[in-house]
């Protein structure tokens, strides 16, 4: 049994239902008891969607066990049918339908449905939601595909010389992190590569869609977590190689343009030479200066980590001083990211492990997911969200997309913009003590400066000011292990909140580490100043 | 089972009673884990521990809506492959994770185990864990168990599956304690104090709440204890409750001016209270009540609303919003209708009212759609849909987060369902 406050992933039958949301007309007829029609909510209110998602659940209760639950699964799957005319239907089970072990496989198939029927087997004690959406499409993708496979050893036909070359675009789903968003924008990289799209999937695609995959010459895959499986069966079923790059970032996009241009067999000079993207030129800009070396704290899905994780080297100047990811299938990707920044990576899907490893690391600005937007939030640390889980907010109503050279800019937006800016941050510093502008002020382009009114009396008092530090120190829910804490002469913590606090915490982690090696107690001013030295910041 | 889908009115018992619509398709309605959304604000010193699967630790953050900023007191321990296979022991697993979350949490005093559908299936005794737990955690931490499954429970019922358990370890009124009154549900602390306020004008000190804002302050209950219900879903707790000698006084429940005067009234009858001191403690804020309601009945006057079955507030809603703000009920649905405690409301419903009970969502959603109610109350998988629809929908889950019981919340409560016309007829885009 493993203790969980919240969870990063939902169950597999909702990576399940994120393929069949996603598309247009496939129906999942799901056995399950009746409170996990919650799962309609993620799509009609996070995503925001005019739809209900094309889900029939059987919501047996407990008087329909022992007996009755099999006929029930066909009676809706049936219903279903009627009702909904879908082109393909997925059945399955949910937790709870699992234990009953109906075999809804069966029993669909006994009902001879004239449509293919899926059967999926997610096992809900050992996976989860984006394995539950790996799965589903592969299933998916060899169930209505897989009749079109051509003899085995048959050559892929050559293109017809001018003809442009074509591929899918596999891997956005309902509910994704900014997948609307960033389709229309590989959508429109490739165009300018002269790229033909033959189909994205399951994003908008038919049953028919699927069918024909195996018309295209290569398979881009946006999100390896949920295209990877699938995409690896039509290499080998139909001779389509995959660009495995995702192009999250300015370099990335140009391994992405590059891949693409030499599969398709095109020249990528003209898209690279386009400077689609501000960020190379802003983050050279002298105003970013003061971005160089700040500490960066980076978790979530596999995919986005890994590009965070370059891109805030690479193309942003910040030192990344954690990595980590909740997707243990792909944790080995992740390990080998972390290793090139010479970190150990966290692979963990436990919440409270990812915040003591944030309150430990103490960085200036946290990229994860929502989860790491309460903890940052809690930490009195910047954050940006870079990944799912999805919260309403990152269903943005502009064309916000992570991909592609726009992507690169709104990425330098989000991840600049929670940060303060230069000369703010080197005034907050030097004039610490101006009753209106303080720690508490907050940034003056977030618009938080109005929280506290002028006039407050300064200095704030201490409980206040600290508070931040002082919860990631001390709430005991927070640190598995906690810190020694040293004692510290009044002065010297006097001095302490002098400084301002998005450093203020690693300030005084650094001080006491170094004065605890050093058996230095009570901390004073003097202690505060060498351990300064001593880290040399 | 096997009870045909087709649905059929059937008259409900008693002769003016209004005819029931009963169905049994798919239930679009969450299961009682969610109550804990609530319960786990109320009763500070609680700490509620799911025993499921990682669907439930993920229905429980996403009905949540959003994330809650503070540390919840709630958690879930995730049944995993090998508790099922038997190569954990599932109860010592349960204690370890019990052990690891009071270590965590020093300040928990009571403990609820949450059954789900997976422990449930998997017949994992939850009241054996809490009896074991509670003698060695005793007696800094009381263990108590419910079940909020779905397959058992629906949405509100999970708050009465919580105060069942807490009733058997209700302290012993004395035998011949004077009468006390007891009120039964959770209330928002806010409204908790209203009531209590307007009892003690009305003389009627011997007054306590279940729940109690803390563990250890739980009401007593004895045979000369009279209770009142402020919700229409708590069948069970009414039961516990008469089996310790209670006396439930009938009474609507206190949504709106007339209901919540009604409601009062029932403890004044019970405890003798003179009318004139009954009027004198409420006119005032009846008078309130009345006049808040007068801004929202522009709005809702002449509408015609439509009720999926969500809380079971249902009833007793469409009783305030036909009575007192003149609505036209065009179907109201219900999870489950407790016929006995919902009498005095569903007497004062309008003649031929159409009620159904129960659930098949597509059949429902034809009906709603044809019906063209001019506003709908569902759930949250529901709401949206039909707004795509042209449909003004109202998210009933609102109803149970928000205040609205008693004189003050009238106007809220009126407010929430002239909130989404106003809006509609504001918007210009
Ligand atoms: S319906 Fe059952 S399995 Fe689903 S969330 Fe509720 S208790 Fe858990």
């Amino acid at each position: 049994m493993q203790l969980t406050v919240w969870t990063y992933e939902g169950p597999p039958h909702v990576g399940a239902m994120r393929i069949a949301t996603a598309m247009t007309d496939v129906h999942y007829v799901l056995h399950a008891p009746q409170g996990d029609t919650y799962a309609d909510l993620l799509f009609t209110m996070i995503e925001r969607r005019g739809e209900r998602p094309p889900v029939t659940y059987t919501t047996f209760q407990a008087r329909d066990l022992g007996g009755d639950t099999a006929d029930l699964f066909q009676r809706a799957a049936h219903d279903a049918y009627e009702r909904f005319k879908p082109a393909a239907m997925l059945v399955g089970a949910s937790c709870t339908g699992e234990l009953i072990q109906d075999d809804p496989a069966g029993l669909a198939r006994a009902l001879g449905l004239p449509i293919p029927v899926i059967p999926l087997e997610l096992p809900s004690y050992q996976r989860k939601e984006n394995w539950g959406a790996a799965e589903t499409f592969y299933r998916l993708v060899r169930g209505l595909a897989g009749p079109h496979m051509p003899a085995p050893g048959t050559a892929r036909p050559a293109r017809k010389p001018g003809e442009p070359a074509r591929c899918n675009i596999l891997g956005p789903t309902a509910l994704g992190f900014r997948h609307r968003d960033d389709v229309r924008a590989v959508t429109d990289l490739l165009s300018r590569l002269g790229v033909v799209v033959n189909v994205t999937a399951p994003w908008q695609a038919s049953a028919a869609d699927i069918a024909r995959l195996g018309d295209a010459d290569f398979n881009v895959v946006l999100y390896p977590e949920i295209a990877g499986q699938a995409a690896q069966w039509l290499k080998r079923a139909f001779g389509q190689p995959t660009v495995a790059t995702v192009p999250i970032g300015v370099g990335a996009t140009r391994d992405f343009v590059t891949e693409v241009a030499r599969l398709a067999g095109v020249d990528p000079a003209p898209v690279l030479a386009d400077a689609a993207s501000r960020l190379p030129w802003y983050s050279r800009s002298v105003d970013s200066t003061y971005l160089t070396g700040k500490r960066v704290f980076v978790f979530g899905d596999a995919t986005h980590a890994i590009a965070a994780a370059r891109i805030a080297s690479e193309e942003l100047g910040f030192k990344v001083v954690g990595l980590g990811t909740y997707s243990h299938e792909q944790a080995r990707d992740v390990r080998e990211a972390a290793a090139r920044l010479g970190l150990e990576a966290l692979i963990t899907d436990d919440y409270l492990e990812v915040e003591a490893a944030c309150a430990e690391l103490q960085p200036e600005l946290v990229l994860g997911t929502q989860m790491e937007r309460h903890i940052a939030k809690r930490l009195g640390i910047p954050c940006a969200v870079i990944s799912a889980p999805v919260h309403v907010q990152d269903f943005p109503a502009r064309y916000s997309p992570q991909m592609g050279f726009e992507g690169a800019n709104v990425i330098f937006d989000s991840w600049v913009h929670p940060l303060m800016m230069g000369l703010e941050e080197h005034l907050l510093g030097m004039f610490r003590d101006d009753f209106e502008f303080n720690d508490g002020a907050g940034s003056s382009h977030l618009g938080h400066g109005t929280k506290h009114a002028a006039g407050r009396p300064a200095p704030v008092t201490d409980a206040v000011e600290r508070a931040p530090v002082v919860a990631a120190m001390e709430a005991p829910v927070l640190v598995a292990e906690r810190p020694i804490v040293l004692s510290w002469a009044p002065d010297a913590e006097l001095e302490l909140k002098k400084i301002p606090f998005f450093v203020r915490g690693k300030a005084r982690r650094n001080t006491e580490k170094f004065a605890g090696e050093r058996g230095i107690s009570p901390i004073t001013v003097e202690t505060l100043y060498d351990a300064k030295a001593h880290f040399g910041r | 089972m096997n009870a045909p889908l087709l649905a059929t009115p059937v008259p409900a018992s008693g002769c003016d009673a209004p005819p029931i619509l009963r169905e049994r398709g798919q239930r679009e309605v969450f299961c009682g884990l969610t109550g804990i959304m609530w319960l786990h604000r109320k009763i500070q010193d609680a700490f509620f521990l799911i025993v499921g699967s990682r669907t439930c630790a993920h229905l429980m953050q996403s009905a949540a809506g959003v994330m809650i900023f503070a540390e919840p007191r709630f958690a879930t321990a995730i049944i995993e492959e090998k508790d099922l296979a038997g190569l954990a022991d599932a109860n010592a697993e349960l204690d370890a994770v019990v052990e690891r979350l009071l270590a965590r949490r020093p300040e928990i005093r009571m403990l609820f185990l949450v059954g789900s559908c997976p422990s449930e299936v998997i017949k994992l005794d939850l009241s054996r864990a809490a009896l074991r737990l509670g003698q060695r955690f005793a007696p800094q931490v009381r263990v108590l168990n419910y079940s909020g499954s779905g397959i058992e429970t629906t949405f509100t019922q999970g708050e009465d599956a919580c105060l069942t358990a807490l009733v058997p370890i209700l302290p012993e009124e004395p035998a011949g304690a004077q009468a006390s009154l007891l009120v039964v549900g959770v209330l928002a602390d806010a409204v908790e104090d209203q009531f209590r306020r307007l009892f003690a004008a009305m003389g009627i000190t011997r007054l306590a709440f279940l729940p109690a804002r803390r563990a250890g302050e739980m009401p007593a209950v004895g045979a000369n204890t009279r209770y009142l219900l402020v919700q229409p879903f708590l069948g069970e707790t009414a039961r516990a409750l008469e089996n310790r000698g209670a006396t439930r006084l009938p009474a609507p429940f206190p949504l709106g001016a007339e209901g919540t005067t009604a409601w009062l009234r029932a403890a004044a009858d019970a405890f003798g209270v003179a009318d004139s001191v009954f009027e004198a403690a409420i006119a005032a804020p009846r008078e309130r009540a009345s006049k808040a309601l007068q801004h929202s009945r522009r709005a809702l006057r002449g509408r015609r609303i439509f009720f999926f079955p969500d809380s079971q507030l249902e009833i007793p809603i469409a009783r305030f919003l036909s009575r007192e703000l003149e609505m036209e009920l065009v179907e109201v649905g219900t999870p489950y209708l407790h016929k006995e405690h919902l009498a005095a409301d569903l007497a004062l419903l309008p003649a031929g009212v159409q009620l159904s009970e129960g659930q098949d969502v597509d059949r429902q959603l034809d009906r709603c759609l044809a019906a063209a109610p001019d506003i709908t109350v569902c759930g949250l998988g529901l709401a949206n849909p039909l707004e795509a629809r042209g449909l003004t929908t109202k998210w009933a889950i609102e109803l149970v987060f928000t205040p609205i019981q008693g004189f003050e919340q009238a106007g809220d409560l009126a407010e929430l369902f002239a909130r989404p016309l106003n809006r509609r007829a504001a918007l210009e885009v």
